[in-house]
């Protein structure tokens, strides 16, 4: 079986992003990335797939060429070869799965595993709009994932509880937070991955035009909540939510 | 025309109130278009709750019943919901930001050729239509144009009130979208976890509970202070991850967002992914044995106490209260 995964370097999410004075984009100065915690549930996956059937990952990434270190990373945990598709623009989700349907016609996976979303542009979209683009089912948002005889049954967590459905290989999974727990790159891992192949493309040689359907206009910070008062106990609480917010 | 599409959502039997802030969000956009605002909804036996959406200040409702809508499939639903923009001349199409939303609305979009906005929380006319969306979990705030004729977009619900019905008798017609069931997909199961409690999106009170209660059988008292208030209960991906909660419980950037009257924060350190998701909520009381916490950053009223004594002591006080 081949397995396409996709991996996106982002901004690492547990330090406090901060906006340029002119509100053209984020401050990228001093800042530390790392792969999109959701991709790495997602190349888990693919490699625990891999494991059970036989067969290829591929790793793709578009983004800048600094991405090679995510997409190593990825391969240190297990993918066999690498594919980047450079580009310094910061490109829409459809852009992206513009770029992605000509690296899928290329390589003809049986199955691709994306995060559910990146977790600095949080949109949500890629992995439905390329299925769109192919023309192939999506099961996103999966909890537990069984392939066998050329279907998935993905149980997937959706809001009111847990939804189950089946496509039909090939198709696109998205991961979320509880599919599984990705492995650490053993340091093995990581010297094999310096030498698995990488190779590096254009949008341009793809043939796509990475023109945005979604223009950012501006960038601004939320506003600020004020911190509030530490109280001395529980009765001042009660007395305050009755006698000054008025909410019991 | 520039009118607008909303996309309504129903779970067991009954409409999903998220669908009516989607319908605010889509008055507003139709005020700035000056168009009209027309709902689609599919599923099969679904006239009563066409009748119903029917109630609200709406132009018309579209609706389809089929055995290819009766488990909600993106396969099904999304062709079928491009059919339904192109005969009401839809220039823009909306859907709650819900997992069905995010699932749905970026095949509707490949299928219109259209851009699309995920999460807006606000709309304004400035030389055309401009949308606003929360990133980086809700630390960055854009705005957005969306460059092509069609704009799809998926509506934060808790920034929007929900519509109120007006009486006022749309029409409502069953249509055919003629795009049929998808081949090489199919519905297994559906397993709703069934409460008492409101829906916590609805909640106008919810009661989270973080990793520091340590068990799932403690989170036993964070539900009996949700019930003293009848609110719902949310948990931190930290709960969730850790067994103490199910994970339709789950509020954060990548769970749930919530934005009730009143909000408990028990035992949450406050991480930015769990902030993203209740940040929004009117009143945040904060109840952390560790005065550092960052959720003391963002709470109006904060318990510097352990929370195994404050919570049942609270809950205790609220019932003779309530009483």
């Amino acid at each position: 079986m081949k397995i396409l995964a996709t991996v996106k370097r982002v901004t690492d999410p547990d330090m406090k992003v901060k906006i340029k004075p002119d509100q053209s984009g984020v401050v990228t100065e001093g800042v530390e990335y790392k792969m999109n915690s959701f991709d790495e549930y997602g190349v888990e996956e693919a490699i625990k797939l891999k494991e059970e059937h036989g067969g290829e990952v591929v790793v793709v990434s578009v983004g800048p060429s600094a991405s090679t270190k995510e997409l190593r990373t990825a391969m240190a945990m297990g993918a066999d070869r690498g594919i980047l598709v450079e580009t310094d623009e910061d490109l829409d989700s459809d852009a992206v799965a513009r770029v992605l349907v000509e690296v899928v016609n290329r390589e003809e996976p049986d199955v691709i595993l994306m995060g559910k979303q990146a977790v600095d542009s949080d949109r949500n979209q890629t992995a439905q709009l390329l299925a769109s683009y192919l023309d192939w089912p999506q099961a996103t948002f999966a909890y537990t994932v069984e392939v066998s005889d050329g279907w998935a049954t993905v149980a997937r967590e959706v809001d009111g509880g847990t939804a189950t459905k089946r496509i039909e290989l090939p198709g696109i999974i998205t991961a979320d937070l509880r599919l599984n727990e990705p492995r650490y790159a053993s340091l093995p891992g990581i010297m094999k991955a310096k030498r698995k192949p990488l190779d590096t493309l254009t949008p341009d040689e793809l043939g796509v035009d990475v023109a945005s359907r979604v223009n950012v206009l501006k960038y601004e910070a939320p506003e600020e909540r004020a911190a509030g008062e530490i109280l001395e106990d529980v009765d001042e609480l009660i007395d305050r939510l009755k006698n000054e917010a008025n909410v019991i | 025309m520039a009118n607008v599409l909303v996309v309504a959502e129903h779970l067991d039997g009954a409409l999903r109130k998220v669908t009516l802030s989607a319908i605010t969000f889509a008055q507003e956009t139709a005020e700035l278009t000056g168009g009209d605002v027309h709902v689609v909804l599919l599923g099969q036996d679904v006239d009563g709750i066409a009748e119903e959406l029917a109630g609200y200040d709406v132009a018309g409702v579209l609706y389809a019943n089929d055995a290819a809508y009766a488990n909600y499939l993106a396969e099904n639903y999304a062709p079928a919901i491009a059919a339904a923009a192109e005969k009401v001349d839809a220039t823009v199409v909306c859907a709650p930001a819900s997992t069905t939303g995010k699932d749905l609305l970026p095949r509707v979009a490949a299928k219109l050729d259209a851009g699309m906005v995920s999460d807006a929380i606000s709309v304004e006319d400035d030389d055309g239509l401009k949308f606003r969306r929360p990133l980086w979990a809700g630390n960055v705030i854009t705005t957005v144009e969306v460059a092509t004729p069609v704009k799809v977009i998926t509506v934060r619900t808790t920034d929007f009130d929900a519509a109120e019905p007006t009486g006022a008798g749309a029409s409502v017609e069953a249509f055919d979208p003629g795009t049929g069931a998808a081949d090489g997909v199919e519905f297994v199961s559906f397993d709703l976890v069934k409460s008492e409690r409101p829906e916590l999106t609805d909640a106008e009170v919810v009661v989270a509970g973080g990793r520091g209660l340590r068990s799932g059988e403690n989170f036993d008292m964070i539900m009996a202070l949700a019930d003293t208030l009848g609110g719902a209960v949310g948990a931190t991906r930290a709960a969730v991850d850790s067994g103490y909660a199910p994970n339709d419980w789950q509020i954060g950037q990548t769970g749930k967002v919530v934005a009730p009257n009143l909000y408990f924060a028990v035992a949450i350190s406050g991480a930015i992914q769990h902030l993203a998701g209740m940040k929004g909520s009117k009143n945040i009381v904060a109840i952390n044995k560790d005065p550092e916490a960052p959720i003391f950053q963002v709470s109006d009223y904060g318990l510097v106490a352990d929370a195994f004594e404050a919570v049942p002591e609270l809950t205790e006080k609220l019932k003779d209260l309530v009483d």
